[in-house]
């Protein structure tokens, strides 16, 4: 089972970086459900530069959830907000050194999180970034059901 | 590191007993049963003995065992074999909602063949209902399929009351007790069993062997052909050093029933009560009072299975989880799923199987470690009792 996963996951899950949450954030954002298997909650301390001085994250979710929260928060920490939208599921998965195909939904779930607190930031701030447009953060994806049982 | 092994659900290791029983037979003693020379009549006396092993553990004739490759192709077996025989007085059979792939799978290849099944649900114990048996028979049901022991909550299926149930109605009963065998007392006489699926290795035999019993005079159709062996029924150069330790297996598991029995469900009692009294939102699922003598199987709230297995394995415990995070579908399990459990809470399910092997001091470990995991999983998720799913 371990060996699904390489080294650098197994470090991000067994000794995650940037668990919590930060009092009086700027930005809070919740990604995923338990239904779904995974939920996501990131808050970000966001300075008037708009630069992230600040992320944590709690997760409700299997290895890989945990471990692409942790490297995520890491990720955004010192970039500025448009620099954070820009960042990929696919960048996570390669700052995580891969995930398995059947785990990939996971660094999804990451940078959707991101993205929601980033999100709730630009309300509260009455801020636009074309990074968001069209982006719902209540919007239940479902992309990692209904793949056909392989036994 | 200690290594924990709280899966013996899933397979157990061979006993040295049976080890030294099989070595002979792969070098020694190798003729080929059907073979005419005398070199081979050691191998035919050995599978001789091996088949009435087996058949004492369930209280069945040595004509009515057939040994198989395992617990699979005796359910597939079963079902295909009955199914075909039958075809002319029926195409429905009842099985439930709770049984092994073996069986759900086969009934869905059968139902893509014109056949009919219904499944039956569970109670919130995850124990079938001899009603809902009795009112699902239809005048046209050829087989009702239940398992005696569920592999997952461990639930033991009330057999001898379903079984009087279809035979009142005239249609045979296949219970896949691979699960059950040597971990529970079976006497398919007495229970009114006409078929029944067991495996090796899941007794401390080897892997790649099993049998299914088929009560004298029910008609079922060849699955396997190609060869004579097995009185025409199954065929297929027989796996001799198999046979052999499934013959050992079985010989001990009927031998130290009783001792196993105890051993497992005093130390799974121990294993359920310190948890419980250590861990907060902790749920044990299926029936207490029926139940397979190691299956523990419980609900970590707010936090997801596989999670706990990883940190578990990496301090060298083996468990197993129902999250759908595990398998490779991502579907949560069917089981946990029909017994009405929150599919949140399926994904935060763990079954440990303690077996002949475990010890207490596996427990204390297992329950030191598992309890530390819960609370550093907790204190990262995102759930939790204040805030609620």
């Amino acid at each position: 089972m371990a060996n699904m996963y390489n080294d650098k996951v197994m470090d991000h899950f067994m000794n995650p970086h940037n668990v919590g949450e930060i009092e009086n954030a700027d930005g809070v954002g919740t990604y995923g459900s338990p239904v779904c298997g995974d939920m996501m909650k990131i808050s970000l301390s966001i300075d008037e530069n708009e630069v992230i001085t600040d992320a944590k994250f709690k997760t409700f979710g299997c290895g890989s959830a945990i471990a692409s929260s942790s490297v995520a928060t890491d990720m955004i920490i010192g970039k500025t907000v448009e620099e954070a939208l820009a960042i990929t599921n696919e960048e996570i998965i390669a700052e995580l050194g891969g995930l398995p195909a059947i785990k990939v939904h996971c660094s999804v779930l990451a940078d959707h999180a991101i993205k929601s607190a980033v999100y709730d930031y630009a309300q509260k701030h009455g801020k636009t970034y074309a990074a968001l447009e069209g982006f719902d953060p209540n919007a239940e994806e479902d992309d990692h059901h209904d793949i056909p049982e392989e036994e | 590191m200690r290594q924990v092994y709280l899966d013996y659900s899933a397979t157990t290791p061979v006993k040295k007993e049976v080890l030294d029983a099989m070595l002979p037979y792969f070098t020694e003693v190798y003729g080929n049963p059907s073979s005419l020379y005398s070199i081979s009549d050691a191998s035919k006396e050995a599978i001789a003995t091996a088949r009435g092993q087996v058949a004492e553990l369930i209280g069945a004739t040595d004509k009515e065992i057939f040994f198989t490759s395992g617990g699979t192709e005796a359910d597939n077996w079963a079902l295909m074999g009955v199914t075909d025989a039958l075809k002319n007085k029926g195409n429905h059979i009842i099985t439930t909602k709770i049984e092994h792939h073996a069986i759900l799978h086969t009934c869905e290849f059968l139902e893509k063949h014109g056949f009919e099944v219904t499944y039956l649900d569970v109670n919130a114990e995850g124990m079938v209902e001899p009603a809902a048996l009795e009112a699902a028979i239809r005048d046209n049901t050829v087989l009702v399929s239940i398992m005696m022991i569920n592999n997952e909550v461990g639930t033991l299926q009330p057999i001898r009351e379903l079984a009087a149930i279809a035979k009142a109605h005239g249609v045979l009963f296949h219970t896949d007790a691979v699960q059950a065998a040597g971990n529970v007392e079976i006497d398919v006489k007495e229970m009114g069993i006409d078929l029944l699926s067991m495996s090796a290795h899941k007794i401390y035999g080897p892997k790649g062997i099993g049998a299914l019993y088929v009560r004298r005079g029910v008609r079922i159709s060849n699955y396997m052909h190609g060869g004579a062996q097995e009185t025409r029924k199954r065929a297929g150069t027989e796996n001799l050093p198999g046979i052999v330790g499934f013959g050992k297996a079985a010989e001990m598991a009927k031998a130290n029933l009783q001792a196993h029995i105890d051993h497992c469900s005093s130390l799974r009692n121990y294993l359920v009560e310190q948890i419980m009294a250590n861990l907060e939102d902790v749920h044990v699922n299926g029936s207490m009072e029926y139940r397979h003598p190691g299956n523990a199987n419980m609900t970590f709230e707010y936090i997801e299975g596989e999670a706990m297995l990883l940190y578990l394995d990496m301090h060298g415990i083996s468990v197993s989880t129902g999250s759908a995070c595990s398998s490779k579908s991502l579907t949560p399990s069917h089981v946990l799923t029909a017994l009405g459990i929150p599919v949140e809470r399926i994904h935060g399910t763990l079954r440990m199987t303690v077996g002949d092997m475990t010890t207490k001091e596996d427990i204390d470990y297992t329950v030191e470690v598992l309890v530390k995991v819960v609370n550093k999983l907790r204190e990262i998720s995102s759930v939790s009792k204040e805030k609620g799913w």
